[in-house]
């Protein structure tokens, strides 16, 4: 699979770093979201994982447009294939910094979300929560991302229910975000590689990280364990 | 029924705005519930609604049980009110179309509740207090209760505050606190015309209504799940 089409990863010093490649909107389609889960699964040995991309979008969601063209059960596995993703990174044995470079909206506001730190672009981009106004529902674990990672109930209601745009010094101030970065997107990424390169450092167990997120979040671990990489099931097809 | 006497109902414009009447406290009773529930199953069917907002004139917005009332059968009557504001927190839930709570004045108890139950919460600024007067009066707060507070008031020390304690709070401490979204300088009126200004905006996004429903109970699932077997869509008929 050219998978270097779609992300790119690169090791700077102890940190494990995916790009999102390209100016697009980097949909989440099988596709991508296959690649995405290989460069993840590739981070074997790092001490810390960053999540980035270039261009004007950090992700747009998922690919709706490929959807409505899809076969129904190929449909499906777009949503398997995401929650496997927040599974293999809840179960990463290491800790996890998203590098918001652009626009987060909809699925990619969730990818967001299910990392351990969030550093944002300071003057671009926004965080977007689009379901209520494309009238689309929220699915059980996706709602769950939130509730875990936005527990302020006015927060939560302002994303999911008012469908706020939220740029990142607004999103700091809410606390949903830790970090907001002046500069391009190459600034983002250095301040969210030398935050994971200090989170590194700390020399952290893998194994006991991956179990104390899972302990910390478990309600959203519990609906999407059967979809990691590492499901005992997950020779079977999932239950969608 | 002669439910012009316990609440009115008026459009203006996108807006469902539903008042209690009168200067007296709005206490819940089987009867004034059975009255709201009627206004708000008015507004699912009021072609054009887009927004619910609940007002109440005079100097209470409700102060709770009808504590008197109940007085006349205590074990029974509690249960029976209690069953029938659960089956009206369950409808707001469950309501395609953003609410908005207009706290003209005081709200106490299961008044309280029933404010924070809404989407948006506005709250008259110079007058009028949020009490959870439970512990005070030496009564439980029952299971979806607890549930709708632990949902609507995460932060743990504002909750002990209010329910522990039965601090008494006023608009501009309960908006610094993050459980009221704006307070509002004037009168009664002053707060109704803010809530319904907030409510149009909300309609003018034009959701789909019952998206809006299916957001609002995927982001307060667990109390949702405590109320659903009581609102006016429940399969069966609701265990008293």
């Amino acid at each position: 699979m050219a998978t270097q089409n779609l992300c790119t990863v690169e090791r700077r010093g102890r940190v494990h770093l995916i790009t999102l490649t390209g100016a697009g909107e980097h949909r989440l389609n099988p596709a991508l979201l296959s690649a995405i889960r290989s460069a993840v699964a590739a981070s074997a040995g790092a001490g810390a994982l960053v999540l980035a991309a270039e261009g004007k979008y950090f992700s747009n969601g998922f690919d709706q447009a490929w959807a409505s063209t899809a076969p129904r059960h190929l449909q499906a596995t777009m949503g398997g294939e995401f929650r496997g993703l927040v599974a293999d990174l809840l179960a990463l044995p290491m800790p996890t910094v998203a590098a918001v470079t652009g626009h987060a909206a909809a699925a990619g506001c969730g990818l967001v979300l299910a990392h351990d730190a969030v550093i944002m672009r300071g003057s671009r981009g926004f965080l977007y929560m689009s379901e209520v106004d494309a009238g689309l529902k929220l699915v059980d674990f996706f709602a769950e991302v939130f509730r875990e990672k936005v527990p302020d109930a006015v927060n939560r209601r302002d994303l999911l229910l008012r469908g706020d745009r939220m740029a990142a010094p607004e999103a700091v101030r809410r606390g949903i975000v830790d970090k907001a970065v002046d500069g391009g997107v190459e600034d983002v990424v250095n301040a969210a590689v030398a935050e994971a390169e200090k989170l590194a450092a700390r020399g952290w167990d893998g194994e006991v990280v991956a179990e104390i997120r899972k302990a910390a979040w478990p309600n959203l671990w519990s609906k999407v364990k059967d979809y990691g990489a590492d499901a005992p099931a997950a020779a079977a097809r999932p239950r969608l | 029924m002669a439910t012009g006497d316990l609440c009115t109902v008026e459009r203006r414009g996108r807006v469902h705005l539903i008042t209690l009447p009168g200067a007296g406290e709005h206490r819940l009773n089987p009867a004034l519930i059975s009255a709201i529930r009627s206004a708000v199953a008015a507004a699912c069917a009021s072609p054009g609604a887009g927004a619910l907002v609940m007002a109440a004139e005079g100097k209470f917005f409700c102060n709770g049980y009808d504590l008197a009332w109940a007085r006349g059968d205590p074990s029974g009557r509690i249960a029976a009110v209690r069953a029938a504001r659960r089956g009206l927190v369950a409808d707001l839930l469950a309501l395609p179309m953003p609410t908005v709570a207009a706290v003209t004045g005081h709200a106490a108890a299961a008044g309280c509740g029933l404010a924070l139950a809404h989407d948006t919460v506005v709250m008259r600024a110079s007058r009028g207090f949020l009490y959870m007067g439970e512990v005070d009066a030496g009564i439980k707060i029952i299971d979806y209760f607890g549930e709708l507070l632990r949902q609507k008031v995460p932060d743990a020390a504002t909750r002990r505050d209010l329910v522990m304690k039965g601090e008494k709070m006023t608009a501009a401490e309960a908006v610094r606190r993050g459980i009221v979204d704006l307070a509002v300088d004037g009168g009664v009126d002053d707060v109704v015309a803010a809530a319904v200004t907030i409510a149009e905006g909300l309609a003018a996004r034009g959701w789909d209504g019952e998206i809006v429903a299916e957001i609002r109970k995927a982001a307060w699932p667990e109390l949702w799940s405590k109320v659903k077997d009581y609102g006016c869509d429940a399969p069966s008929r609701p265990r008293l």
